[in-house]
């Protein structure tokens, strides 16, 4: 591959995790309208949103750290993004890869909350101090069957590389990891409802309850860039779960279509769920979740 | 056009505005109980758009539904103060009109658009979700021309705004930092 082929492909990265992130979260908001009986926005209700946002004359800010908690918000979610391989055959979109990048991705996929409370903390908003707090309680809870779930994955194929991960599950649907090891899958998948907002999880936000949580004084351009990294780092969620437990993808069709699977699992959640409190959330994710990762991760020693 | 040649950008930008109305409808009087009927199954205003705002930070339509005593008016005018420009203003009932059947009230004001710039009225006692959403399309028109400048207008003219409001205020007049953006906030 050529030097320009690569700046192109590098460039896109992002913008096409934006697109398809944008569209998904427009075909939710469709979807739910249509099970609550009407006919909802159009799937291209997000993208308008947010271009109308970027768009808007005005936007206040609190001071420097204001500004920046957005910027390293979108900033912590890119670099992530990078570290994900979207496609595993051919030579595009696969993104920087070295061994041991699954355990930089985990930890970088927490960047972008810091970036955020960061930012909400200059804002000096009640409602957003308290979004960040219910955001980080939330994310103990939700961290520890992921971990469980990643420690089973990297035991079982001996490797904390993500492509190698991919490159092993080859060879039809019994290879996949969510067969392989369907326990540690389980087990990551209610951290991965509660990652992506769906609604027994969707605690910092809570709308209804605390405003709209931490991006309550956020308004135009700063809702705008947090609206966006939202929408990449769903996305970059969905590609990271397809990359690890689906098998990967060799192509944008594939990736789309085992994506979009594991979002309408997302969607069946939260349209059904009311909301737990902060308190029971973090109990149901240490109890049922890790009790679950845990049984996975005791077959996974003794096999 | 009202704009001096807005450009492709803001053509493009005003189809956005037109079609991604955030509302932060301020629920004074009897109007409030028309807005969830608006935005739920029966009525979905969501198909044109609409989206509840939990913040005036992040609303561009501010609604208001009712009678506005004094007392009420000072809020209006703090969270209209508050939001970003382009912002819009949707004055429901007769209420906001004429004073409705406030017109003798000691402590209610007659004319809404004394005190905030209004985009569009929906007349009525009250008006039903039907007439709400013929009145966001009429709005949506307004936006699409470039003409729904409410904002522009009350910076232009706040000596004028600032002398209604204080006029029915007096002492207890509002702080300058709420529309005074220069400094920061």
């Amino acid at each position: 591959m050529s030097t320009g082929m690569r700046i192109v492909d590098i460039i896109a990265y992002p913008f096409i995790a934006f697109l398809i992130g944008m569209l998904y979260m427009g075909i939710a908001r469709n979807i739910i309208g249509r099970i609550h009986r009407r006919w909802g926005p159009p799937v291209l209700q997000n993208l308008i949103d947010v271009f109308k946002l970027y768009r808007k004359r005005e936007a206040g800010s609190h001071g420097v750290m204001f500004h920046l908690g957005p910027i390293i918000m979108v900033t912590g979610v890119v670099t992530c993004l990078y570290f994900i391989p979207m496609l595993s055959d051919g030579r595009w979109l696969k993104g920087f890869s070295f061994d041991g990048d699954l355990i930089l991705v985990t930890y970088l996929m927490v960047l972008g909350a810091l970036g955020m409370a960061l930012g909400v903390g200059q804002g000096g908003v009640p409602f957003g101090v308290m979004g960040v707090t219910r955001g980080l309680t939330r994310l103990i809870g939700l961290e520890i069957p992921y971990f469980i779930a990643i420690i089973v994955l990297m035991a079982h194929y001996n490797t904390a590389s993500i492509n190698k991960i991919i490159e092993l599950q080859a060879g039809g649907l019994s290879n996949w990891a969510m067969f392989k090891v369907p326990l540690a899958f389980i087990a990551s998948l209610f951290s991965f409802w509660g990652m992506m907002g769906a609604s027994p999880f969707d605690i910092p936000g809570a709308p209804q309850e605390v405003a709209s949580g931490p991006a309550t004084e956020f308004g135009g351009k700063y809702l705008a860039l947090m609206m966006s990294s939202r929408g990449i780092f769903g996305f970059l969620k969905l590609t990271l779960w397809v990359d690890l437990f689906m098998g990967g993808a060799a192509n944008l069709l594939i990736l789309v279509g085992k994506t979009f699977v594991l979002f309408v699992t997302v969607l069946f959640v939260t349209s059904v769920y009311s909301r737990f409190k902060v308190e029971q959330a973090v109990d149901f994710m240490w109890r049922y979740p890790t009790i679950i990762g845990l049984i996975a991760l005791v077959i996974e020693m003794v096999r | 056009m009202c704009t001096d040649n807005p450009g492709v950008w803001e053509y493009i930008a005003n189809w956005a505005r037109k079609h991604s109305i955030w509302v932060l409808a301020y629920g004074t009087g009897c109007g409030a109980i028309e807005m969830p009927p608006t935005m739920t199954s029966r009525y979905d205003a969501e198909r044109f758009g609409l989206r509840g705002a939990a913040t005036p930070r992040q609303a561009d339509l501010l609604i208001i539904s009712g009678y506005l005593a004094t007392k009420t008016l000072k809020r209006v005018i703090r969270t209209y103060e508050q939001m970003y420009d382009p912002k819009y203003v949707l004055a429901l009932g007769s209420c906001t009109i004429n004073g409705g059947m406030y017109w003798d009230s000691y402590n209610t004001i007659k004319k809404l658009d004394l005190y905030i710039p209004v985009d569009v009225y929906v007349a009525g006692c009250m008006p039903r979700p039907e007439a709400i959403i013929e009145g966001i399309i009429a709005l949506q028109k307004r936006i699409e021309e470039g003409r729904a400048e409410g904002a522009k207008k009350y910076r232009e003219n706040i000596e004028w705004y600032k002398k209604n409001q204080r006029e029915v205020f007096g002492d207890e007049m509002l702080p300058d930092y709420t529309w005074n953006f220069e400094g920061g906030i």
